[in-house]
């Protein structure tokens, strides 16, 4: 039953005992709810219990309703401002047109798969779905459309016998044969050929003639034709009668105005909404909230449709959607509530938020961020950091979108997070491309450090093609430079281009690219080129090559540097500087001598 | 544009592959294959888009894909190829490799094999990043930045390549590493083949963007179309390496998957994350302005203006035309605007299947190739 459905629900949790207390804690569009002692005695539960308001989500089928209805709403925001609104009236038709084709077509597809036997909860969702097809509809034909008096009732209809067949096949068979379409007849299309006013003559003349026939009795000896003959007159008590044929009051309201006021006017909606709900529901029975939604529209009350569906629904999909498209046809007054953004956003935000939670569909909850002028920003930079970056491409989408939205903070934390991971698995390589992305130049630091350690103890390198193609960035940090170019004097030396190589590791401690620490490392590269027959270093880069070694000793021989050095390791580094300065020696005398001779 | 339709299908999709069809036959394609990702029961699923017998689906139209049958997959799937007619190999994020076969007569898929940890670190789960099959060997390659080689029939791994330190590339150039893969394919060798490839790819200039896809062109081997996350269409001749014969600004986003036509290689396709693919296609023997000059601009041309000549090609293709001035490019959007990322694309004949993560499923039967 369609009206049912759209209530308040308490949910069990079937779990926790009886009589004990309940703790709970808010998540992320769902709540945790534990057993808890508010004694210290007693045995507990150890279990929590995850309550989620929103299961559609989760729905394979409503997903599709999810991602095509986020293709609509991209193209509606996309469509420009410029244009003069009667332009724009039948695209937002359209565009209704196709959000209620997306709600009908998952429909359709729920009911083939709820099939026989019939389960329950896939009949719940197929009449949530008709209740919500039925409102947008109506909130179309109302609003959107705007139809005037005429056209009004001929939408209407159409309204009306669109759900009355979703409902009840048998009874569109039986309602076909009493069906006023015949009588349609009668009228031509509306705006068409006649205006209102001679059309209403027109019916009115008609309407007495079906008077007159009655009163003459000339249907008297047939039960069913006279019963038709009241009908037609909009005979109130003849049509309560067929109450179970018209199965709503909506379909009874449509039906008298129908027969007795086929030009009633937009304005004059409610006046007849009003009596025939009431004529038509016992007055025991208190309204259900879809006929306080519908009644809302006829009255034109936007605002309060929205209220009643948002407290209806579970879920902000049909209020955001239809809000949104409401604004766009400026029917909104901007309505500015107590947090400082409109309705629309609000609501948009809301949904784009529950998005958020869904492990897949967070992706499509972006561009509802992005048009929402202003919170939409902050929405998503808080939400984005806590997607969970299972693999690198899901990491490289988030951060495109980070990027294309000039997030940068953003991008760290992401670029930080997946460094921080490969350099735990020992990646070094991939860490610094991570913080070369992320333009991080302490991280790059860190990871360069460390590639530097590597080489001290293993003697060669690991990722040398990402080294190998730094670039520019290799200007992030100094570490990262002198990485580059420690490298790229290997490659030198690996090419046999000595004289480059040597003028390189020169330059890379005369220009303080190296860190003191490594100028060891460094010097003792520079043995095996001074080693060489042939003389590649200058006298002068001789010389400069000991001044560096000597500042190097004297801090090495200052009282503070660490005393904790074993005797082993302070011999080896003596050995080391004494064969630095033989081998220093030497090519600067070679040097010498070859600078002096002239070559004849 | 007009032969294209949505079909939602309330899953990522990762990878989309055609069954192959016997060359003999000559047929067009009707069953792909799809895999899901970002979800937390992934699948892999078979679908057709031939007519059914058993048609109670009034509402599909021609051409509108049914499922046949789907299997679930552990982890995302980052890489799905066909190994024959009836068994197809996927990668997993968890850094599994399965072979599954699919029964046609009774619609059914089961797994043939699975290697649980094809690729791992020492504590944790190293993503398989992309295989490639040519029967009965698949070869693998995965973030951990080894290359494995199975096969189809063997419990164990064949080979190992790639030790785990000296030759740990950055994964996101794991896809460089996928062609010195197909390298290793052909020529059988452990370690020199391999050597080769990286470093040409070492050796570009102004291109220092990580690649995402690598294509080889179907007839002449030294011509490669790779794609990254600059979004960038480079053709290289490998046999000059070092730089990119031209260089295209292909996407505004990365480009996730290249590939040329495999029996009109005078076309290729490309999609990307910014949700648009793109269908490219030389023009040998024509006087017009190469559009490869400077290779700045992606303009989009409607499809129609220039047919492709036939008969003779010449033996360098139009593909390699540089700045010559010989050739000229045409580019088509095959989508319509405003999907979200095409993850993946293959092409058949005339068939063209792609996959977003709008959820949605895009088939297009009559690609004037």
């Amino acid at each position: 039953d369609l009206k049912s459905v759209l209530s308040l629900s308490i949910q069990n949790i079937p779990a926790l005992r009886r009589g004990k207390h309940m703790g709970f804690a808010w998540g992320q569009g769902n709540i945790f709810v534990y057993e808890t002692l508010f004694k210290a005695t007693g045995s507990g539960s150890p279990f929590i219990h995850e309550v989620r308001k929103d299961e559609d989500i989760y729905s394979p089928i409503l997903r599709k309703l999810f991602n095509e209805s986020h293709h609509i709403f991209v193209g509606l925001q996309t469509i420009r401002e410029d244009l003069p609104s009667k332009n724009k009236k039948p695209q937002f038709v359209s565009i209704s047109k196709n959000y209620r084709s997306v709600i009908r077509a998952c429909m359709e597809e729920l009911q083939q798969v709820a099939g026989y036997p019939l389960i329950r909860s896939v009949l719940l969702q197929v009449s949530i779905l008709l209740a919500i097809e039925l409102i947008w509809n109506l909130c179309e034909v109302l609003f959107i459309d705007a139809a005037p008096a005429g056209s009004l009732l001929l939408h209407l209809l159409d309204w009306v016998r669109l759900h009355k067949a979703d409902v009840d096949e048998k009874a569109r068979d039986v309602l076909q044969s009493d069906s006023p379409a015949e009588h349609r007849d009668y009228w031509d299309v509306p705006g068409g050929t006649q205006t209102l006013t001679e059309f209403d003559v027109k019916w009115r003349h008609w309407h007495e003639e079906v008077d007159r026939c009655l009163q003459d009795n000339s249907f008297a000896s047939n039960q069913h034709l006279e019963v038709l003959c009241k009908i037609l007159l909009g005979d109130e008590d003849t049509l309560l009668e067929h109450k179970d044929l018209l199965g709503t009051w909506y379909h009874f309201l449509v039906s008298r105005l129908l027969f007795c006021h086929p030009t009633v006017k937009p304005t004059e909606l409610h006046y007849y909404a009003q009596s025939c709900m009431t004529m038509f529901l016992d007055s025991r029975s208190a309204p259900e909230p879809l006929d306080s939604i519908l009644l809302a529209a006829f009255e034109f009350d936007i605002h309060q449709v929205i209220k009643d569906c948002s407290i209806a629904l579970n879920n902000w999909w049909f209020v955001a959607h239809l809000t949104d498209l409401l604004d766009h046809c400026k029917l909104l007054q901007s309505h500015n509530l107590h947090f400082g953004s409109n309705l629309r956003e609000f609501l948009l935000l809301e949904y784009a938020s529950g998005l958020f939670t869904h492990h897949s569909l967070w992706q499509l909850a972006v561009d509802y961020f992005d048009h929402c002028l202003e919170f939409g920003r902050v929405y998503l930079e808080l939400q984005i950091e806590r997607v969970p970056l299972d693999t690198e491409r899901k990491a490289l989408k988030v951060l495109r979108i980070c990027e294309q939205r000039q997030m940068s903070e953003q991008v760290r934390s992401i670029c930080k997070i997946m460094a921080m991971r490969a350099l735990r698995n020992n990646r070094l390589g991939s860490a610094l491309s991570w913080s070369i992305r992320a333009k991080d130049a302490a991280f790059a630091t860190l990871i360069s450090e460390r590639f530097l350690q590597d080489y001290c103890a293993k003697g060669t390198f690991s990722d040398l093609d990402l080294i190998d193609n730094l670039g520019p960035a290799m200007l992030l940090s100094d570490r990262l430079t002198f990485l580059g170019k420690y490298r790229e004097f290997h490659k030198l030396y690996g090419e046999k281009r000595f004289k480059e190589a040597a003028k390189l590791l020169l330059s890379l401690m005369t220009a303080k690219i190296a860190p003191r620490s490594f100028w060891m490392t460094l010097l003792t590269d520079a043995l095996p080129l001074l080693e060489q027959k042939e003389v590649i270093f200058s006298a002068d880069q001789t010389y400069e090559l000991m001044f560096c070694l000597e500042e190097l000793t004297s801090s090495l021989n200052t009282p503070s540097s660490d005393s904790d050095k074993s005797m082993q390791e302070e011999d080896v580094e003596l050995t080391k500087v004494e064969l630095l300065r033989l081998a220093l020696s030497r090519n600067l005398a070679m040097a010498i001598v070859k600078e002096g001779t002239v070559e004849t | 544009m007009e032969n294209i339709n949505a079909k939602y299908v309330s899953q990522k999709i990762s990878k989309t592959r055609w069954c192959p069809v016997s060359y003999s036959s000559l047929q067009q394609p009707e069953v792909f294959a799809t895999g899901s990702w970002d979800n937390e029961d992934n699948k892999v699923s078979i679908w057709s888009i031939g007519n059914h017998n058993n048609s109670g689906l009034e509402d599909g139209f021609e051409g509108d894909p049914q499922i046949l049958c789907e299997h679930k997959h552990g982890g995302d799937v980052l890489d799905l190829q066909f190994l024959d007619q009836e068994r197809m190999v996927s990668a997993s994020s968890t850094g599994a490799v399965t072979i599954f076969r699919y029964h046609p007569n009774t619609h059914t898929i089961s797994v043939l094999q699975h290697w649980a940890r094809a690729h791992s670190y020492p504590c944790d789960n190293a993503p398989c990043t992309a295989l490639v099959c040519s029967s009965p060997e698949i070869v693998t390659v995965g973030e951990d930045g080894r290359i494995v080689v199975f096969r189809a029939d063997q419990e164990g791994a064949v080979r190992v390549i790639g030790e785990m330190r000296t030759r740990m590339l950055p994964p996101h150039k794991e896809s460089s590493l996928k062609l010195s893969v197909v390298f290793v394919r052909e020529c059988r060798q452990q370690h020199n083949s391999r050597g080769d490839l990286p470093k040409d790819h070492g050796g570009f200039d102004g291109d220092r963007a990580p690649l995402h896809c690598v294509d080889r062109h179907p007839n002449q081997q030294h011509i490669v179309a790779t794609g990254g996350q600059d979004g960038m269409l480079c053709v290289w001749d490998v046999r000059q390496g070092g730089t990119p014969i031209s260089l295209m600004e292909a996407h505004s986003a990365e480009m996730w998957e290249v590939r040329f036509h495999p029996t009109n290689p005078d076309h290729l396709f490309t999609c990307s994350e910014d949700g648009s693919l793109l269908h490219w296609e030389t023009a040998s023997h024509s006087e017009m302005p190469s559009f490869l000059q400077g290779g700045r601009n992606s303009s989009v041309i409607s499809h129609g203006a220039l047919t492709p000549a036939g008969g003779n090609r010449p033996l360098s293709s139009a593909w390699l035309c540089g700045d010559s001035g010989k050739g000229c490019l045409e580019t088509t959007h095959m989508l319509p605007s405003q999907t979200m990322s095409v993850n993946s694309l293959d092409i058949i004949g005339q068939c063209l299947v792609c996959g977003t993560d709008g959820e949605a499923i895009f088939v297009n039967r009559h690609v004037p190739v």
